[in-house]
C-alpha cells in the first residue's frame, strides 16, 4: 500500500525524530479507537452486572431477563415491520434513480432522497406525532372493524394512532435513504456489457433488470438491508416519541397496547432513573449493543464473502 | 398468401406499429387522475367529509396502473405490458418517498414559523412558564458540545486515517479497520450510556455534563471522519508521494505538505457531514448532558441544554399553556433543520469547488 515500503526494505531510510513522532501520533490515534471501544464494552458490562446477576425491583419483573424480554421483542418486531416496508421501496427507488430516471436528473434525485437521511431523528418524532399518527388513526379504525379477525389487527384500535405500526412507518422512512444509497451504488456497478447485451437481444427494460441488474446485486441488496436493519434496531428518539407503549408482548399493530423498544425505553426512563434502575437500563443497552453487533457483523460477512468471488 | 390478410390498422410508419405513442401513458394518467378526483368528490359529497387528495392520488395511481397494463397488453403484448406496469410502480415508489420529505419540511416550516422571532433567539427558558422564552441556552449548548466533539474526533479520526493509509500494515491495521466498522454500528443511545458509565466513575451517580455529551458524540463521529478521510487519502495519486519522497522530503513532511493538502477539500467535506450527522443527535445528549432551563457556558460542569433535547423536552412534557411549548418545540426543530441543511449544502459546495483537479 505504502509507496516507500519496497525502497525501505532495501536501503533503510534515515529515520528523523519528526518522522518517528509523526508515525507514533498516527499509531496512537488508531490505538485510541481500540481503547475507546474496549472501554465501551468494559464500562457497560461493569455497570450492567449488578442488574443482570442481582435482584431487580419486584415492580419491574422477576429477573433481568424477564424484564428485558418484552423490550427486546418490541425492538425486533418494530424493526421487522419497518424493514418489510422499507426494503422493497428502497430497491424500487434505487432502480428508479439508476435505470428509469432521466440521466441528467438522476444525481439530483439521489440527493433529494439523501436529504431524508440528514433530518434529525427528533424531528421525525415530532412529525410522527403531529402528522402521521392522526393521519393513520382512521385507517386503523377501519382495519380493526373490517380485518379484526387477523391477529395483526385485533380491535380495539388505538384512539391516538400512536401504535407500533406508525412507529415502524417512521422507522421505515428513516432507514429508506440508507438502503437506497447503498443499493444505488450496487446497481451502478452492474457490468454495462451485461445490460447492453440484454437490451440488444430485445429485452424490455424490466427484463434487462431481472436478467442483469438484480442477479448481480442480490447479495448487495441483502447486505444493505441488514445494515438498514441495524440502524432501525438502534433508533431511539422517533420511537420514544411516537410510540405509546405499555410493555406488553403483542403482535397487534393497531392497538393502544404496544411493546416498547430497548432504545426508546432507555431514553424515556434514564433522565429520572437512579440506583439499580440505572444498571438495568445500561444492561438493556448492552443487549441492544449485542444485537446490533450481531446484525452488522452478518451484513459485513455477506459483503466480504461476495466481494471476493463477485468483484472484479 | 400474405396479401389476403387485411391490415388490422393503418400505421404511417411501420417501425412504430404495435407501439403506444409517447403521449399515451400521460393521457391515461390524466384520465385516471380525473376519475380519481371525480370519485373522491362523490365520496366527499356523500359522506360530508373533506375532499381527500390522498384518495385522488391512490385511486388515480391504481387506475393508471390497471389502464396502462391493459392497453399495453392489447396493443403491445404481454412483455411490454409488464415493463410498463413495473415502470409505473417504480416511479410510484419514488413519489411515495417524496411524500414524507415534503410533508415533514412543510409541517416544520409552518409550525416553526409561529415562534421564529427575535425573542426566541435572545432569551433562555429561565423562569419562563407558559409563553415567551427562547432557545439561546440550547443553541449555546449545541455549539459548545459540537465543538468539543469535533475537537476530540477530528484529530483522532484524521490521524487514524493517516495511519491506515500511510503506515498501517499487519494485524493492528486490520483490527483498527474492523473496529471502526463496528463503531459505525453503535446505536447512538449506547454511546450515551457509555459516556455516562465513564463519567459516573469519576463524578459519581447522576453525573451530567456537556463534555460527556461531546465524548458520546465523538464516539459516533470518529468512524465517519475516519472513513471519509481514508477514502480521500486513497484518492491522492501515488505519483505525488513518490515524487516528494524521491526529492528527499521526509515521509512526515510528504504527508503534511503533499498528501493532506491534496485531500483537504474531501476531508473538510467529510468532517462537515459528520458534524451535520451528530448535531441532530438527541438520545446520547438526553442521557449525559441532561436538560436545564438555564444558560451554562461550562461544558465540564452541570447540565447543558441542546437544541434536539430542547425540542424533545418541550414537546413531551408541556406545562400549563401547551401550545406555547409545542410552538417552541417546532421552532427549535426548524432551527435544527436549517442548521443541518446549511451544513449539508456547505459540504457539497466545498466538495464541488475545492475538489483537487484530477491529475490528468
Amino acid at each position: 500500500m505504502t509507496t516507500a515500503a519496497p525502497a525501505a526494505s532495501r536501503a533503510t531510510a534515515t529515520k528523523r525524530p519528526a518522522d518517528i513522532a509523526f508515525q507514533a501520533v498516527s499509531t496512537v490515534a488508531g490505538v485510541l479507537i481500540l481503547i475507546a471501544l474496549g472501554g465501551v464494552a468494559i464500562f457497560l458490562v461493569a455497570q450492567a452486572v449488578p442488574a443482570i446477576i442481582g435482584p431487580i425491583p419486584e415492580a419491574e419483573g422477576a429477573s433481568f431477563w424477564d424484564w428485558v424480554w418484552p423490550l427486546t421483542f418490541g425492538t425486533l418486531w418494530s424493526a421487522f415491520l419497518a424493514m418489510i416496508m422499507a426494503v422493497p421501496l428502497a430497491v424500487a427507488i434505487a432502480l428508479f434513480i439508476t435505470h428509469f430516471a432521466p440521466r441528467r436528473l438522476a444525481q439530483l434525485l439521489g440527493y433529494v432522497i439523501d436529504l431524508l437521511a440528514a433530518i434529525p431523528s427528533v424531528i421525525y418524532g415530532l412529525w410522527g406525532i403531529a402528522v402521521l399518527a392522526p393521519f393513520f388513526q382512521p385507517a386503523f379504525l377501519w382495519l380493526g372493524e373490517n380485518l379484526g379477525w387477523l391477529p395483526l389487527f385485533t380491535p380495539p384500535a388505538s384512539g391516538t394512532g400512536r401504535t407500533i405500526l406508525t412507529a415502524s412507518v417512521v422507522l421505515a422512512v428513516m432507514v429508506l435513504p440508507i438502503i437506497t444509497a447503498l443499493c444505488r451504488e450496487i446497481f451502478l456497478q452492474t457490468p454495462r456489457l451485461n445490460e447492453e447485451a440484454a437490451l440488444a437481444l430485445g429485452a424490455t427494460r424490466w427484463e434487462m433488470i431481472t436478467m442483469a441488474v438484480l442477479p448481480h446485486g442480490r447479495s448487495g441488496i441483502i447486505a444493505s438491508s441488514i445494515l438498514g436493519l441495524g440502524r432501525a434496531l438502534g433508533e431511539t428518539m422517533a420511537v420514544a416519541m411516537v410510540l405509546a407503549s405499555s410493555g406488553v408482548v403483542s403482535f397487534v399493530v393497531i392497538g393502544s397496547q404496544n411493546p416498547s423498544t430497548i432504545a426508546a425505553n432507555i431514553a424515556l426512563r434514564f433522565p429520572e432513573a437512579h440506583g439499580i434502575t440505572v444498571n438495568m437500563l445500561i444492561g438493556s443497552g448492552l443487549v441492544l449493543f449485542a444485537i446490533t453487533l450481531l446484525v452488522n457483523g452478518l451484513s459485513r460477512w455477506i459483503i466480504a464473502k461476495t466481494t471476493v468471488d463477485g468483484g472484479r | 398468401m400474405t396479401a389476403t390478410i387485411a391490415p388490422t390498422r393503418t400505421a404511417q410508419n411501420p417501425l412504430t406499429a404495435g407501439q403506444l405513442p409517447r403521449w399515451a401513458p400521460w393521457a391515461l394518467l390524466g384520465v385516471a387522475v380525473l376519475i380519481g378526483a371525480a370519485v373522491a368528490g362523490l365520496i366527499a359529497g356523500a359522506s360530508g367529509t373533506a375532499f381527500s387528495l390522498v384518495t385522488v392520488a391512490l385511486l388515480g395511481f391504481v387506475l393508471y396502473l390497471v389502464a396502462v397494463t391493459v392497453v399495453s397488453q392489447l396493443i403491445e403484448g404481454g412483455r411490454k405490458a409488464t415493463d410498463r406496469l413495473v415502470t409505473g410502480l417504480v416511479v410510484g415508489a419514488f413519489l411515495l418517498a417524496l411524500v414524507p420529505l415534503i410533508s415533514l419540511v412543510v409541517t416544520v416550516a409552518i409550525n416553526g414559523a409561529a415562534r421564529f422571532d427575535l425573542e426566541f433567539f435572545t432569551y433562555t427558558m429561565r423562569n419562563v412558564v407558559g409563553e415567551g422564552g427562547g432557545v439561546l441556552h440550547a443553541i449555546v449548548g449545541t455549539v459548545l458540545v459540537t465543538i468539543w466533539a469535533a475537537i476530540i474526533s477530528v484529530p483522532v479520526g484524521i490521524f487514524t486515517a493517516i495511519y491506515l493509509v500511510e503506515y498501517g500494515k499487519g494485524s493492528l491495521s486490520k483490527a483498527i479497520t474492523f473496529f471502526v466498522d463496528v463503531m459505525t454500528g453503535i446505536p447512538s443511545i449506547v454511546a450515551g450510556l457509555f459516556a455516562y458509565a465513564l463519567f459516573a466513575l469519576f463524578a459519581g451517580e447522576g453525573v451530567r455534563s456537556g463534555f460527556g455529551g461531546a465524548v458520546a458524540l465523538s464516539l459516533l463521529m470518529i468512524p465517519t471522519v475516519v472513513r471519509s478521510t481514508e477514502e480521500m487519502l486513497k484518492l491522492v495519486p501515488n505519483d505525488l508521494r513518490e515524487a516528494s519522497l524521491a526529492l528527499g522530503v521526509p515521509k512526515w513532511l510528504t504527508i503534511a505538505k503533499v498528501v493532506l493538502p491534496t485531500a483537504l477539500a474531501g476531508i473538510v467535506t467529510g468532517v462537515t457531514l459528520a458534524i451535520a450527522r451528530v448535531i441532530g443527535e438527541t438520545a446520547p445528549l438526553l442521557i449525559i448532558a441532561g436538560f436545564t432551563t438555564n444558560m451554562n457556558y461550562n461544558v465540564f460542569d452541570g447540565r447543558m441544554m441542546t437544541l434536539p433535547v430542547f425540542a424533545f423536552n418541550q414537546y413531551v412534557s408541556p406545562g400549563v399553556q401547551e401550545q406555547a411549548y409545542f410552538d417552541r418545540a417546532w421552532s427549535a426543530a426548524l432551527v435544527l433543520i436549517l442548521i443541518v441543511m446549511i451544513l449539508n449544502i456547505g459540504a457539497r459546495v466545498i466538495a464541488h469547488f475545492f475538489a483537487p483537479k484530477a491529475g490528468r
